[in-house]
């Protein structure tokens, strides 16, 4: 079954984690979503392997822009009312403070939904939601075929 | 280089730095998990291959590999083209990283990333990088970051 037809299965389930276990690069990175109270909070559970400097020891910083970009994109499965699949146009990543050897969660926010763009803001945190790792923004094309 | 090229004591400390730079980069370890290699060190240049594997695969239905992995090969590419621009190793951060995503990866193929670090300035680094498959001109993807040079000198 293509992807597209079983993300509207899993959503029709409610299964968000079904349906990142499909991806193979979800899996890698440890990523998990979950729905709590009116957010879909994408969690990037810590491993070893996702480590950048051994010396602090800090997550690569391409492990939280792979987390960040991640996260938009179930928000826009997950919202849209028909599901295309998203096509990530650009994503900037401010790295605010070095990412601790812990879970690191990260929710979006869309800030335009467009006819063909989304833009899109997220924010990743740890311990201290009020104390973000990195924020980023994304633009995805959204155009069906 | 012109001028350092005609001292032969500059060029050979040079390659050492280089090869520090290639040895630091090649131990984080997910540099190692993506199965990043370095491919060439060069003066404010790095040159890294992400070969292709099925674990990074975003879109199982194209086999095509996720945007994240291609933001874990620009991001490590442009730290390392920072550490072969410093006068010495000092810790840096990533302050930010844009990157354009121009056309899709195509499935079964490696991804090279070659990164330049275009400016050094006192307190902050500028780097460009471009994910291509064999091809520079027809690139995948182009980023531009920005990295804090530490202060503090190398840690413990």
């Amino acid at each position: 079954m293509p992807l597209i037809d079983r993300l509207e299965e899993a959503k029709r389930a409610g299964d968000y984690q079904g349906l990142l276990d499909l991806i193979p690069y979800a899996r890698f990175l440890g990523l998990s979503c979950a729905m709590v109270g009116e957010e879909l909070i994408t969690t990037m559970r810590f491993g070893d392997h996702l480590i950048g400097n051994p010396a602090l020891p800090a997550l690569h910083g391409g492990t939280l822009g792979a987390l960040l970009e991640s996260a938009a994109i179930f928000e826009l499965l997950w919202r849209a009312e028909t599901i295309v699949l998203p096509k990530t146009i650009t994503l900037t990543v401010d790295y605010l403070r070095s990412g601790a050897p812990v879970d690191t969660h990260a929710r979006s926010v869309v800030t335009r939904q467009g006819r063909r763009v989304t833009n899109v803001r997220m924010e990743a945190w740890q311990t201290d939601r009020s104390t973000p790792v990195a924020t980023a923004h994304a633009i995805f094309l959204v155009m069906r075929g | 280089m012109p001028d350092e090229k005609s001292d032969p004591r500059a060029v050979e400390h040079e390659n050492l730095r280089l090869k520090l730079v290639r040895g630091f980069s090649g131990n984080v370890p997910h540099n190692h998990a993506l199965g990043i290699q370095i491919v060439d060190m060069q003066p404010k240049v790095a040159l890294f291959r992400l070969p292709y594997d099925g674990k990074l695969v975003g879109n199982p239905d194209t086999g095509v590999i996720h945007g994240g992995a291609i933001t874990a090969l620009l991001d490590g590419a442009s730290g390392a083209a920072v550490f072969a621009a410093l006068e010495e190793l000092v810790p840096i951060a990533t302050l930010d990283l844009r990157i354009d995503y121009l056309r899709p990866a195509e499935p079964h193929r490696d991804v090279m990333a070659r990164a330049t670090c275009y400016k050094m300035a006192k307190n902050v680094a500028f780097t460009r990088a471009v994910a291509y498959h064999d091809d520079e001109s027809d690139p995948i993807a182009h980023s531009v970051g920005t990295f804090m040079i530490s202060t503090r000198g190398v840690k413990k």
